[in-house]
């Protein structure tokens, strides 16, 4: 199979009113291992993740998938995910029309994905009257649903309690098992660790550091990282 | 003047023909503007909201200011377009219904338009990003996000229809205020007062406020059972 990645950002740069959000950087992501992207609040992780996932276009350098029309081989989960005023199901129905699947298999499809994240008991729930937790499992079969190469998360467990937390993991890690390549921003160190194979450490819109997880967290090479996994781990 | 309200309370009371007769009338009018007014109107707004082209803050300005169009410059315009000599004079539409349903269309074409534009927009700025993300942009971001707050723009429905049966003017000037063809409630109140025939003046008065307010409690009724059902 001919897969979207590796995906390139070649001398890629944003600015948007005057100020400049993400330095032009260079990055590669390859299919298989989980990457997470850390950093303070500010240091540029969701506009990064936007630019790879086309929401944003890049003030200059290119954002290059290795085949074209991406577009139905990614999925995003945002730090809040938008329902639709219908039922949970209906909003897995909606993603798979838009990228295209034919009528007939959506509701099956659909089906499965609820049932993949547990969610099947609400399938015929009004999607907006759900839990803060159910909403972003639902957010997640709407990704699953649509079997994406690449899976982008944007903070997915920023408002959610340690049980929510604990769902929503799992749910990345079966996306992790069935071959969808994980690009995760978080500021949680313990989630990097449960979730990551390797660390992207933004600092100001700059990469100020790219490790596997189990030499980031014992031994941070940049000094910006060494004090963010100090300032996050204190008794560390 | 006591004899005038209780006189008027009578008519509306006892079923009188010639007021109910006006009544329907006006409905029929005002309503047909209103489904016409609101098919044109809300993808209008919709696509303001969500379009990126030249000139869309000219555009939202004018349509704005439209809201306010004086209804007897509507009755002008659309009379000019009707009459014997007028572009559209061959159908004879003149001192029609359907000429008046024409004018109240125009008039709340903008309202409709506008206040659709502003609630689109304000939910486009939430789902902009998740539509994107899922290949959704364009007519069909609009058409959903137009279906998602439907309940929402009952609000401007209701603001059209309200102007509609309100208004004096474009109904007077393209209907002519015939007895038992064109004549509407407002029309008929302006009549009636100015010949000094309180009564009936009164009694539509009384009918037409309570419907104005039976059919915005409906609405009300309707947001909130869907605020609860939906979210």
């Amino acid at each position: 199979m001919n897969g979207i990645l590796p995906l390139r950002l070649e001398r890629v740069s944003f600015a948007a009113g005057g100020r400049t959000i993400i330095e032009p950087l260079d990055l590669t992501l390859e299919a298989g291992a989980s990457t997470v992207i850390l950093g303070a609040n500010g240091a540029g992780k969701s506009v990064l993740m936007r630019l790879m996932h086309g929401l944003l276009a890049p003030s200059t350098g290119r954002v290059a998938w290795s085949t074209e029309g991406p577009r139905r081989r990614q999925a995003m989960v945002f730090q809040r995910p938008v329902m639709l005023r219908r039922s949970a199901l209906a909003n897995v129905v909606y993603a798979l029309d838009a990228a295209g699947v034919p009528v007939g298999q959506q509701l099956r499809l659909a089906r499965e994905a609820l049932q993949e994240v547990g969610l099947a008991y609400a399938a015929g729930r009004p999607a907006r009257v759900l839990s803060g937790g159910e909403q972003q499992r639902l957010a997640l079969a709407r990704a699953w649903a649509l079997h994406p190469e690449v899976l982008f998360l944007d903070e997915p467990t920023a408002n959610l309690d340690p049980g929510a937390t604990r769902e929503i993991e799992a749910v990345i890690k079966a996306f992790d098992v069935a071959g969808t390549k994980i690009v995760m921003s978080t500021h949680s160190l313990g989630q990097a660790r449960r979730l990551g194979d390797e660390v992207i450490f933004l600092h100001q819109g700059r990469v100020a550091e790219r490790a596997p997880i189990d030499r980031f967290f014992p031994q941070p090479a940049s000094p910006e990282a060494a004090a963010f996994v100090k300032g996050e781990l204190p008794w560390a | 003047m006591l004899d005038a309200i209780l006189g008027g309370l009578r008519l509306v009371a006892t079923l009188d023909l010639r007021l109910w007769e006006i009544v329907a009338l006006s409905l029929a009018v005002s309503l047909s503007a209103v489904v016409f007014a609101t098919l044109l109107g809300l993808p209008l707004g919709a696509a303001i909201a969500v379009g990126r082209f030249r000139g869309r803050q000219a555009v939202i300005v004018v349509l704005n200011a439209l809201m306010g169009l004086p209804p007897v410059v509507v009755g002008l315009f659309v009379y000019l377009l009707l009459s014997r000599a007028g572009p559209l004079g061959e159908l004879g539409l003149l001192f029609t219904p359907p000429a008046m349903v024409i004018a109240q269309t125009i008039l709340i074409v903008p309202i409709i338009a506008a206040l659709a534009r502003q609630a689109v927009e304000d939910a486009w700025r939430e789902y902009e990003e998740q539509l994107r993300s899922l290949g959704v942009q364009g007519l069909r971001g609009a058409l959903t996000v137009l279906w998602d707050i439907r309940f929402s723009l009952l609000t401007a429905v209701l603001a059209g229809l309200g102007r509609a049966s309100a208004e004096v003017g474009a109904v007077m000037i393209v209907g002519g205020n015939i007895d038992g063809v064109t004549r509407v409630m407002t029309t008929t109140i302006a009549l009636e007062t100015s010949k000094g025939d309180l009564p009936l003046a009164l009694g539509l008065g009384m009918v037409l406020i309570a419907i104005v307010l039976a059919l915005n409690a409906a609405a009300q009724m309707i947001r909130d059972a869907a605020q609860r059902r939906y979210g």
